[in-house]
């Protein structure tokens, strides 16, 4: 029995450990390649070569980002069947059937486009490119779509019936499995996430070369100031956007998973003036929160939008089946933390951006730079707070993780939990640092567009997404 | 069985195949490019190998994705079964390709600066390669010879995938992709480079050809229903042609090669490999997981299969439309003179 518990927790501990890898790439590609269309859309349109500059800077970032998306979602997509063979046979029929349109809708469509927005340039005209990289943008979006209909279909399950002997879902209702309750707010909530995790990357890179800048005595350059300007009107924007569909999402939430709702608030017992708990450590064993800070009535008014609206606590629900809240309760509150400082982030820049200072306040630059990872840290923890919450079950009330896992062997489980950390370490470590190496180099200004059929190669390789020494272009000079 | 629980996943075997084919095609010249690295010591020439796939090896990988979620989503049973029982060798090629895909990247981006770490990254690409090459055919020698199952789940070992057979099909498919990359470089480059890999295709293709002579041999000696395949009057006819068609397919390969052919080399190679996996494929129909469960044990309901079909249908067409326009796109030699100097 002992170590059945140990494989279970280290089936889950491996899922987790590469999906929370996994989920920031495509979160990065999902916001940087709706940034691309932008800017290269604006410079079609513009004409302005500051535009075309940042494009051709930040083609370089995508390039690496997505593929360490597709590496890592390749691992992904055999993991459902290496580490829980039994949710996979059960579940299969349904999040198999999604999963698979995404790699059809989505997948295909990214790298399809992908070598033709990255080295195509001067291959197939102004038009193609553009379209190339609305595909491509358009493919990340259509995949967020696809996966958070099949992860929400896990929390929110509907249009299924179950097959009496094997415990199969069988489908009964496409569309109210991909229209499940709380698909749209998931949806809305993750991609608002994404956009804001890639704005403060930009406005971070931006913030260090203004801040270079102003120690070499300089004016920022054009690109660098255009870069930080979007950055920042995404988080003026964006930010508080996000907070309205966090609330919603929260919502909908404490309709369909009330035990999450109590998880993540620290709630125990249930009660209709609940005050809002800021700090404390729930207690699974005792079933109280030690140390509870909170504000009177504030979390009715929240969850409820009323002042003595019922608040669930987890008394309500069998101990076995309670999410462990000292781990959301505290991932939930960091969220919503960095969260409120993005939109703080976006309020100061609005302000200093009227008054005409927002490119010369290196107060807000410096705050900008240490803002860089925030988004992405905001979207991990949303992200374990939401699948945590879903604990003990793999398909909410229905599906139990402990009855979900693969019949493993502890010690080959052991071995290539080993391998993957060591390696996912290793190699995405390298590619964080290549990254932040490159987001050094400022901008280049007058960057090469698509010029004319069969123009020299050598312009031919200023397009190239690496542009460094020594790295040739994939060049054609016609069939063979 | 009705019409319909029948022949969906008779349709769906074939279109799983299919995918999986391509997959072993299009990634196989990308994996063998980097198994050639191994031979191919001068950066320039590794940097034209490299440059005659990177616009297209996200999209050739994406085959393998779309092979695994069809798996999940129409034979669940069939993916809740092997991957368990392939456990190890499956989460060793996923690391591999993680380093092949990422070298890839990296190996130009390190060169710059002190201390460079770009011989690394191109160790990387290589060993990833062949060690992902290796475990994809390991990973087929491990379906032919069976997985022990109990009432539809996989009931065995965490090694037993591993056996001599199992040894010899990894070692087939990296000399068989080494040949596929070796060709691909006799198309799509010239100069030096080209006449390294003609030099190095004869003797990887008189190794692939002993490597599925034995395979064959040794496949219809696992079960008796695979030797009666082969053997048993009137499949004898249907099946002949297979190893005919292996020496003739041999033959223009000799021939093309000889007489520096650019493009017929790598055709018939693709016809080595199609015949290759075409023979296992009869070897082990109907089964999806070999010895015991078949297709239809395996598949997801109807209602399932049917509503990926239907998207199926309409989008694979586009799919297959846009990768053709991708490759053509980027058609033609790759010499050192497209490079920036």
């Amino acid at each position: 029995m002992v170590s059945t518990a140990t494989a279970l927790l280290l089936a889950r501990f491996q899922f987790a450990f590469t999906v929370g890898f996994h989920i920031v790439f495509p979160a990065f590609s999902i916001g940087l390649a709706a940034y691309l269309a932008v800017l290269e859309g604006t410079w079609l349109k513009t004409g302005r070569q500051v535009y075309l500059d940042l494009y051709q800077y930040w083609l370089k970032v995508f390039s690496i980002v997505f593929a360490m998306g597709v590496v890592s979602g390749l691992v992904m997509s055999y993991e459902f069947g290496t580490n829980w063979s039994v949710f996979s046979r059960k579940a299969g029929p349904i999040t198999g059937v999604l999963l698979s349109y995404e790699v059809m809708t989505a997948f295909f469509l990214e790298a399809g486009f992908l070598g033709v927005m990255l080295f195509g340039m001067n291959k197939v005209g102004r038009g193609l490119h553009f379209a190339a990289t609305c595909l491509v943008s358009l493919g990340t979006l259509i995949s967020m779509t696809w996966i958070l209909a099949s992860n929400s279909w896990m929390q929110t399950p509907r249009g299924y019936t179950i097959e009496p002997g094997t415990g199969r879902f069988l489908p009964a209702d496409w569309l109210a499995i991909i229209f499940n309750p709380s698909f749209p707010f998931r949806l809305l909530h993750m991609g608002l996430a994404a956009f804001l995790s890639v704005a403060f990357v930009v406005g971070a890179t931006a913030a260090g070369h203004m801040l270079a800048a102003r120690r070499r005595g300089e004016q920022a350059s054009e690109p660098v100031r255009v870069m930080f300007s979007m950055a920042m009107w995404m988080a003026t924007i964006i930010a508080p956007l996000q907070l309205v569909a966090g609330d919603m999402h929260g919502l909908n939430t404490l309709e369909h998973q009330p035990a999450k709702i109590a998880a993540m608030e620290g709630d125990w017992t249930s009660e209709d003036h609940a005050p809002e708990l800021l700090l404390g450590i729930p207690n699974m064993k005792t079933e109280h929160t030690d140390y509870a800070v909170g504000i009177p009535l504030l979390g009715s008014l929240i969850l409820t939008h009323s002042l003595d609206g019922k608040v669930p606590g987890m008394k309500d629900f069998p101990a076995q089946d309670r999410p462990p809240s000292y781990i959301i309760f505290f991932t939930f509150r960091i969220m919503v933390a960095l969260g409120m400082a993005m939109i703080g982030m976006g309020l100061w820049s609005l302000i200093l951006r009227r008054r005409g200072r927002i490119y010369d306040s290196a107060a807000l630059h410096r705050a900008a730079v240490v803002m860089a990872p925030v988004g992405f840290v905001a979207l991990l923890c949303g992200w374990v707070t939401t699948e945590v919450g879903r604990q003990p079950w793999t398909v909410y009330g229905l599906l139990r993780t402990e009855n979900s896992v693969s019949p493993l062997m502890l010690p080959s489980m052991a071995l290539t939990m080993t391998a993957f950390v060591v390696v996912y370490f290793f190699v995405f470590g390298s590619g964080l640092i290549l990254l932040v190496r490159m987001l050094r180099h400022a901008p280049q200004t007058g960057e090469q567009g698509p010029t004319t059929e069969n123009s020299a190669s050598v312009l031919g390789a200023r397009s190239h997404p690496h542009e460094l020494p020594g790295h040739d272009t994939p060049h054609g000079s016609g069939p063979a | 069985m009705d019409g319909a629980a029948y022949w969906l996943p008779v349709i769906w075997g074939v279109i799983l195949a299919a995918a999986i084919m391509i997959y072993i095609v299009l990634d196989g010249f990308d994996l063998g490019i980097g198994i050639l690295f191994a031979f191919e010591r001068r950066r320039d020439s590794r940097d034209i190998m490299v440059n005659t796939i990177a616009p297209v090896w996200d999209g050739n990988e994406t085959w393998m994705v779309f092979g695994g979620a069809v798996l999940y989503g129409v034979f669940p049973g069939a993916y809740s079964t092997l991957l368990p029982a392939l456990y190890l060798p499956v989460v060793t090629m996923l690391l591999a390709l993680i380093f092949r895909g990422v070298a890839f990247e990296f190996r130009v981006l390190t060169r710059i600066g002190a201390g460079s770490r770009s011989a690394f990254w191109d160790f990387g690409f290589m060993a990833g390669s062949v060690i992902a090459a290796f475990c994809q055919g390991a990973i087929v020698g491990g379906v032919i010879q069976g997985v022990s199952t109990t009432e539809g789940s996989f009931s065995g070992g965490p090694v037993d995938w591993l056996t001599p057979f199992s040894v010899l099909c990894g070692m087939s498919v990296v000399l068989g992709y080494a040949l596929l990359g070796a060709c691909w470089l006799i198309w799509r480059t010239e100069g030096a480079l080209q006449q390294h890999c003609r030099v190095w295709a004869f003797p990887l293709a008189l190794a692939l050809l002993a490597c599925i002579v034995a395979v064959s041999i040794w496949t219809t000696q696992l079960h008796a229903p695979y030797l009666r395949r082969w053997i048993a009057w009137p499949n004898i006819l249907i099946v002949a042609p297979v190893p005919i068609l292996v020496g003739v397919l041999t033959a223009i390969f000799m021939w093309g090669l000889r007489n520096r052919h650019h493009i017929t080399p790598f055709l018939c190679t693709l016809g080595l490999f199609f015949l290759s996996f075409s023979g296992l494929g009869i070897t082990v129909w109907p089964h999806a997981v070999p010895p015991g469960l078949t297709l239809w044990d395996v598949s997801s309901p109807p209602s399932s299969q049917a509503f990926e079909l239907v998207g199926t249908a309409i989008l694979l067409p586009v799919i297959l439309a846009y990768t053709v326009y991708s490759y053509r796109v980027f058609r033609g030699k790759v010499t050192a003179d497209d490079s920036y100097h």
